[in-house]
């Protein structure tokens, strides 16, 4: 176990740190979000909506793309998805939550030179597909995986 | 009764020409050779390297009955073959003689008689005497406890799972993984993992992480030296621990099946020099054969949770070559002993014996009989008060219902009012014979967890349905990976038809109460649901019964 790593964060605390790195140039608060932020995406009610809206509209299944979650979430308000691309140029990953209220949950730009591997957490209301959608080269590329939200029980 | 009366017992009954008293005299002829249990428990050595495996044994330090399961219901491809198979169908598929001690052991068949012919299973001290046996010809044997082993009796609630501790170190545990230990919450189970297992049991899990950054929580694995034999146990705690039981217990850790983990635990482990790598988990047995065909380069899983007395390894092919899996039952009842011959780098052959632990064929260890008395000692009283004597036989497994869960139903019926009652679909949990008295020991071994709330609310039909619906789900789903063991809830007062290979959503039909259907949203205002081990105080109380 790192503690080293979790001192310095406590040290740190988290809004201090951030302050810091802000200070320093690194993060823009506001203005990063603001460039990147596609409404109409992240507003879509239903997969096809949002898709359109990124310009996404028929993604190509890829089998390039890994996606590490949970096959049962722990807790469905705070659901760990990450997401791997090994497709040449990738340039953006979007995570979509099929029955969430609003599908698109996140999107990350990757600018060219960086590995495109992306980790958050997503907020779940009940079983669903969450999908990996990749744009590489100008084209979109898709992948899978169901995560259940239960009410839990147990036997054993 | 002594073993030397037990003897003489089933010689007479013998004599009476009952098929079972024959075998059961059998057995008598075999107790007379040469070791504890005589020929019963003679296990010619094979190999170099040796395991002996006891999971799932719910804190029960003293013989029990326990009767499996008459009904074990395989979804998709999981129909027909072990675990789900009972009853005659599981002696012919591993070809056990019906009327035998093995039959008695493995299946619920005429399970009053055999009971009394056979006498108690399990026991730590009578558990103890089979692996100082079995060790004294397989040198160098590792001894591993696949977890669920601090949790189902009453000391073991009341001295916070202390007295398992104890017994497991002089018992020679040598490895362990977990899962109702976890019910004891993160800074009990570590206490004890950095404290008394110190030097002296391992206790790994290569699933369990940090929330924060995702770090091992345990040691994913341990390298043991064997007779010139380099072996890794890989630890799989039970991936759906914060979700079948309350969060809170380890609200900074995260869990999950964790197979590419898994991978990645194997292969540096053989990158370190392990010839042998052996899983020992809590996965349940459906889900250890998929995880089986899915990872390379295990040699076993020696597999828990899901209390299956499975007599022969399941063989799953892989990418890697093949994998055994097997699974050791539950309540102390067997210990699974494996042994490997490894040659040239790599395990050449196996074999494998799921032997039952019966209290009259093996004598008490007197260390271990004097350790318990000693941990006893302090709760007898209380442990010893009669409640009541049943009439009829009661017992815990089965998919649906259980006469003990019955029992336990009807008296939150009756003592919450109310017109429903939810009881969860636990597997462990001891049996009584017609006639034996139910004692304060007892109603403990059904009930004895860390979080024992009884709650009581007004449900709706739908919100009956929805709950039936989810348990269901986590039973049946045709993806072992959805699946997270145990039984269907149980259910008081209320009728249901269950169509298991339906979707999740349609498998519960025609609930009724009274004989008369509920109906979505009809029942509001009525005390229908008495939910034992709810959780107030959080939003999931309306989980009743889990």
């Amino acid at each position: 176990m790192d503690r080293n790593r979790r001192e310095v964060m406590k040290a740190g605390g988290g809004a201090a740190l951030f302050a810091v790195l802000a200070a320093a140039g690194l993060i823009r608060p506001g203005e990063a979000l603001a460039n990147g932020w596609n409404k109409a995406a992240f507003e879509g009610k239903t997969m096809p909506e949002a898709l359109k809206a990124l310009g996404a509209a028929n993604p190509a299944n890829s089998t390039d793309i890994t996606m590490k979650a949970p096959d049962i979430a722990e807790n469905g308000a705070v659901v760990p998805v990450g997401v791997e691309s090994k497709i040449a140029g990738t340039e953006s990953i979007a995570i979509f939550v099929d029955k969430n209220p609003s599908p698109l949950a996140a999107s990350f730009d990757i600018p060219s030179g960086t590995e495109p591997s992306v980790t958050t957490r997503v907020k779940m209301g009940q079983t669903s597909d969450v999908y990996a959608v990749v744009k590489a080269n100008g084209k979109f590329f898709i992948a899978k995986k169901e995560i259940k939200v239960t009410l839990g029980g147990c036997g054993g | 009764m002594n073993r030397r009366e037990f003897l003489q017992l089933l010689s007479v009954a013998a004599a009476g020409g009952m098929p079972l008293a024959a075998a059961a005299a059998g057995l008598a002829r075999q107790g007379k050779g040469a070791g504890a249990g005589g020929g019963f428990y003679e296990l010619p050595r094979f190999g170099n390297v040796h395991l002996m495996h006891f999971t799932d044994c719910h804190a029960q330090l003293l013989p029990v009955h326990f009767r499996e399961p008459n009904v074990n219901l395989g979804i998709a491809d999981m129909g027909g073959r072990p675990p789900h198979l009972v009853g005659e169908a599981l002696l012919r598929h591993f070809g056990v003689r019906q009327g035998t001690p093995e039959a008695h052991a493995f299946t619920y068949l005429d399970f009053e008689k055999a009971a009394r012919t056979y006498g108690k299973v399990g026991g730590f001290a009578h558990l103890a005497t089979l692996v100082k046996q079995l060790r004294a010809g397989r040198p160098g044997a590792l001894l591993l406890d696949g977890g669920d082993t601090w949790q189902g009796s009453g000391t073991a609630l009341w001295t916070k799972g202390q007295d398992m501790v104890e017994a497991c170190k002089q018992l020679g545990v040598d490895v362990m993984t977990g899962h109702w230990e976890f019910t004891l919450g993160a800074e009990r189970v570590q206490k004890i993992v950095e404290g008394d297992f110190k030097g002296r049991i391992d206790f790994v899990a290569q699933n369990v992480k940090t929330a924060d950054f995702g770090d091992p929580v345990f040691p994913p694995y341990v390298i043991k030296p064997m007779n010139g034999v380099a072996v890794a146990i890989v630890g799989q705690a039970f991936p759906y621990t914060p979700i079948a039981n309350p969060r809170y217990f380890v609200a900074d850790w995260n869990f999950g099946i964790q197979e590419e983990a898994m991978q990645k635990a194997v292969d540096e482990a053989r990158a370190k020099g392990a010839q042998a790598v052996v899983v020992l988990s809590h996965n349940g047995m459906d889900v250890d054969i998929k995880m089986a065909a899915r990872v390379r380069g295990i040699d076993a899983i020696l597999g828990g949770h899901t209390h299956d007395g499975v007599p022969a390894p399941v063989v799953v092919k892989n990418a890697g070559g093949q994998t055994l899996v097997t699974n050791a039952g539950s309540n102390g009842k067997f210990l699974g002993v494996l042994d490997f011959d490894v040659r040239g780098g790599k395990v050449a052959d196996f074999r494998y014996k799921l032997l039952p632990v019966f209290a009259n064929l093996l004598p008490a260890d007197r260390d271990m009989e004097a350790l318990i008395r000693k941990l006893r000692a302090p709760y007898e009283a209380k442990l010893g008060e009669k409640l009541a004597v049943t009439e009829g036989l009661l017992y815990r497994r089965g998919n649906f219902n259980g006469t003990f869960d019955q029992l336990i139903l009807d008296g939150l019926m009756a003592m919450k009012d109310a017109e429903i009652a939810f009881s969860p679909g636990f597997r462990w949990g001891t049996t009584l014979l017609p006639g034996q008295p139910i004692l304060m020991e007892h109603l403990m071994d059904q009930t004895a967890i860390t979080y024992p709330y009884t709650t009581v609310s007004e449900m709706t039909g739908e919100t009956i349905k929805t709950v039936l619906e989810d348990v269901c789900d986590n039973l049946f789903n045709p993806d072992p990976y959805y699946q997270q063991g145990g039984d269907m809830v149980r259910v008081g007062g209320l009728a249901y038809t269950c169509d298991p290979n339906a979707k999740m959503g349609s498998r519960i039909l025609d609930m009724q109460l009274k004989g008369k259907p509920i109906e979505a949203a009809k029942n509001r205002g009525r005390r229908l649901g008495a939910g034992f081990r709810g959780k107030p105080a959080s939003p999931a109380a309306s989980r009743s019964g889990t």
